[in-house]
């Protein structure tokens, strides 16, 4: 019986390679048949943003990812999950978050790449503050209803 | 009991985090919200609306109100997540 996959979860201000995440997932790895990545980016909202500031939980914001991490390895059996999420300035263009699963079969890194975003989503303690090319004050951006919606889909 | 505080409710307090000693009655994250809308104009502003007001207790999510504080030592209070 194999050792449970043990989650890598990575909270940081520098941005990531994802070839070099994904290489470093599958490397000497025979019995990955399936690697499912999403990587999340800034808009530029119809180009009035100049850059998103991320705010997060020090502490929380690592535990809480890797709580629903470590029940998307048990739920789907997944050989690797990798879940990166940057703070700080951030600007249009650039990566904001990655997740990178891997399985023997594709089904299983599709749904628990899909699982951890969803959970990522709802209940990361982070928060994204706009500041705008105007020089204006940006607003904080607002969560979205559908956003805990899609949790539904999880839930037997 | 250590207090922190996130995102427009940390800017609407006017700090991200304070050490404060409870009173006695203040024992349920309700309560506590109770008594920090009475510590000032700040305060009832950043916590006017319950619905976009989160608790995690000792860094874990709380939904009910009713959750006893025995025993917490770290409080903190943010609006509804936007990461990812």
């Amino acid at each position: 019986m194999a050792d449970r996959t043990i989650p890598e979860i990575r909270i940081q201000v520098e941005d990531f390679d994802i070839s070099a995440e994904i290489a470093k997932l599958t490397e000497e790895r025979g019995d990955i048949g399936a690697v499912v990545t999403f990587s999340g980016l800034c808009r530029d909202e119809s180009g009035t943003l100049a850059a998103l500031e991320l705010e997060h939980y020090p502490g929380m914001a690592n535990a809480e990812i890797k709580r629903f991490a470590e029940q998307a390895i048990e739920r789907w059996d997944l050989c690797g999950l990798v879940a990166i999420h940057r703070y700080g300035k951030i600007k249009p263009g650039e990566n904001i978050v990655l997740v990178i699963a891997a399985s023997s079969h594709r089904q299983a890194a599709f749904d628990g790449a899909n699982f951890l975003m969803d959970y990522l989503k709802t209940h990361a303690p982070f928060w994204k503050k706009e500041h705008l090319i105007s020089g204006d004050t940006g607003e904080w951006v607002a969560a979205k209803d559908e956003d805990d919606h899609a949790l539904s889909k999880w839930e037997d | 009991m250590k207090l922190v505080y996130f995102s427009w409710i940390r800017e609407r307090i006017g700090t991200g985090e304070e050490d404060v000693i409870l009173p006695d009655s203040v024992d349920t994250v309700a309560s506590l919200l109770e008594w920090l809308k009475s510590r000032g104009e700040e305060f009832e502003a950043a916590l006017e609306h319950p619905d976009v007001v989160r608790i995690a207790l000792d860094k874990e999510h709380v939904n009910d109100r009713e959750t006893s504080l025995a025993g917490v030592k770290e409080i903190a209070i943010f609006p509804p997540m936007t990461g990812g």
